[in-house]
């Protein structure tokens, strides 16, 4: 099984698509892009997340050919594309606005770009009713883009862009404009197409959700620098840094000291007169060094009674629930003022719910679900 | 329908009186058989056959034509092209002077304007003729194209244009297949502006023409000098006309595209 996963970011002779070699991009007097230096491979699904004004979208204008880098180099297929204009690239952008040229039909607007090239018209002509079929828009292809939904416009700029087969499709937030249904909906559609095409996918979102959903990596952005790049999986669970644990999800810091108690077990001093936590890390964390505890609120287990055996825990009273259908997520306080969260599935109806505001409680959880993140 | 009261009824019949009376006046001595133009003797459409006899004036409404039409086009490339950089060409050195320096002929009187246009065609050694008014037309109709043109750039969605470019456009192409469609109605508008205002000007074409070439507007005045002929009210009366139906066309199409637009976008949300 391991050997189909698609990887191939683990694989040192792997060649990439894409490569940012020390690319910064300054405007004017503001650093937009610090220093970068990334890999993208090739079929790869890799998502750009991070906060309005984090980069994610200069990089994307970069790959594009809409900006250039200030200093170092962006090669695709090994190949230096910095003097390369936007209309010799073999680079194709979704806009976040779609731009649909509102005077050409679907059927002219997916024809567009085909046309530039000189593609003979039977071929031409295929190819879009493909494009049409593989977006589901045949019914619309005479329609003007004012006259389809917004769902069928998001498809149609997918279609337009996809069709003259890019080596890299650039999605800028391409599912911002869908109400929440229509988004997972048209993320699984996204995911479908890529797997079909074959095209090396890059997209830039503010949600991480979506990028989880969709991405085969992800890299974290914030102020133009790279702050971990991994899968969904590995940059939820291994987080590498606070803003990463606090960015990706819903999570529980808390601050300490740690001290090593054995191979990878480290013992951390978080409050007075609270006994240690413990939990483990392969990270390097020298004795006595502050040091950030994450742990999700969906790894914390509430309970009325201490556990027996369990290795953390922490004794607290319910500060305030927060009913989201599913899950309930506890705000629990400890006697030093601190609030963790505990999230819990609502396997039962809420009349039958075991706690209630101001119940005393026990949070608990194992050794290895906090991730230990040194200072 | 909601009935107005009677001082907002009071208030619309007055101003509209004041605006409409004169022509209304001018139309109607149009038809009038006498030859004195205050006193009604009948009616009779037999000025506007004399009005086909004049040869000055048909010859004269040649010109003006045939200027208005050089001058518009020529200034609605010129007006286009200033807007497009001025909206689209960043911050390059001197924008903002370039930005009020291509609005100032707008407040600038026409006698100046006229004046100064006689003295650079003497300069030059040019001979006044139709070359001369269009030039002149061109010079100061062309801002008005580019006020027009400009507001619609400046709602332009850029992205459309680098989509074009992302497809394989050069930027020539962007231009021509993405950004000149869809600002054409801007563009004709401002067309029509031109036109019109070379149609009506008396005063620079004045200073700039030459005994080869009169526009209707100089042959209007002069006739007038000499006393208003009902011929002159009957020529007014097609000039009115002309314009009315331009103008009722041009805000009946726009109006059906509009709504029709609405409609489609109601029914692709309700598809949805």
């Amino acid at each position: 099984m391991n050997s189909d996963v698609f990887a191939p970011w683990e694989d040192p002779q792997a060649k990439p698509l894409i490569q940012f070699q020390n690319v910064t991009k300054r405007f004017g007097g503001f650093t937009a892009i610090d220093n970068l230096s990334l890999d993208i491979f090739e079929r790869e699904f890799f998502a750009l997340l991070g906060p309005s004004g984090c980069g994610k979208t200069t990089m994307m204008r970069m790959l594009a050919g809409f900006e250039t880098p200030t200093e170092g180099h962006i090669l695709l297929s090994g190949q230096d594309i910095d003097p390369v204009p936007p209309n010799k690239r073999a680079v194709n952008m979704m806009f976040q606005s779609y731009a649909l040229f509102p005077h050409l039909s679907v059927w002219d607007n997916i024809a567009f770009g085909l046309r530039r090239d000189n593609m003979p018209k039977t071929d031409l002509e295929a190819r879009v009713e493909e494009m049409l079929r593989l977006t589901r828009l045949e019914q619309f292809a005479r329609r003007k883009p004012h006259q389809i939904s917004g769902g069928q416009r998001q498809r149609v700029a997918l279609a337009r862009s996809l069709a003259k087969a890019p080596k890299l499709l650039l999605l800028d937030e391409p599912l911002g404009a869908l109400d929440k249904k229509l988004r997972q909906d048209t993320q699984f559609e996204l995911m479908d197409i890529q797997e079909k095409t074959g095209t090396t996918f890059v997209i830039v979102t503010h949600d991480q959700e979506e990028a989880m959903t969709v991405a085969s990596r992800v890299a974290v952005m914030d102020q133009g620098q790279l702050k971990q790049v991994a899968t969904p999986d590995r940059i939820y669970e291994n987080p590498n840094s606070v803003y990463v644990a606090d960015f990706i999800g819903d999570v529980n810091i808390i601050e300490g000291r740690a001290t090593a108690t054995g191979d990878e077990a480290f013992q951390i001093d978080w409050a007075e007169g609270q006994a240690p936590l413990t939990a483990t890390s392969s990270a390097g964390v020298s004795n006595g060094q502050s040091c950030h505890l994450a742990i999700r609120p969906e790894k914390v287990t509430i309970s009325a009674e201490r556990p027996a055996d369990a290795i953390n825990a922490i004794q607290g009273k319910v500060h305030d629930i927060a009913y989201l259908g599913n899950l309930s997520t506890y705000y629990v306080e400890l006697a030093n003022g601190t609030i963790i969260k505990a999230q819990t599935a609502n396997t039962r109806r809420i009349s039958r719910r075991s706690f209630t505001w101001e119940d005393p409680v026990w949070l608990s959880w194992t050794a290895t679900a906090a991730v230990l993140l040194a200072n | 329908m909601s009935r107005l009261s009677w001082f907002n009824t009071v208030s619309l019949t007055l101003g509209f009186a004041f605006l409409y009376i004169p022509m209304i006046i001018l139309i109607i001595f149009s038809f009038n058989e006498s030859k004195l133009v205050t006193v009604w003797a009948g009616f009779s459409t037999k000025w506007y056959g004399e009005l086909v006899q004049n040869e000055a004036f048909l010859k004269a409404a040649w010109v003006t034509l045939r200027v208005a039409v050089l001058s518009s086009t020529l200034a609605t490339v010129l007006g286009t092209a200033a807007a497009y950089v001025l909206v689209r060409g960043g911050r390059f050195f001197g924008r903002t002077l370039f930005s009020g320096m291509i609005y100032a002929p707008l407040v600038m009187p026409e006698v100046i304007t006229g004046l100064s246009l006689l003295l650079l065609f003497i300069g030059i050694g040019l001979d006044r003729g139709i070359l001369t008014i269009v030039l002149a037309h061109t010079t100061f109709s062309m801002c008005f194209v580019s006020v027009v043109v400009s507001s619609r750039l400046v709602t332009f969605d850029q992205s459309l244009e680098e989509a074009a470019l992302d497809l394989g456009c050069s930027s020539a192409q962007a231009f021509r297949l993405v950004t000149l469609p869809i600002i054409a109605p801007a563009v004709i508008s401002g067309w029509l502006l031109a036109f019109t205002l070379s149609l009506d000007d008396l005063v620079i074409a004045s200073f700039t023409s030459g005994p080869s070439a009169t526009t209707l507007p100089i042959k209007i005045f002069s006739a007038v000098r000499l006393g208003v002929s009902p011929e002159i009210n009957a020529l007014s009366t097609i000039m009115i006309a002309v314009v009315t139906v331009g103008v009722i066309t041009a805000s009946l199409v726009t109006k059906r595209a509009m709504v029709r637009q609405r409609q489609d976008e109601m029914a692709a949300a309700r598809a949805e």
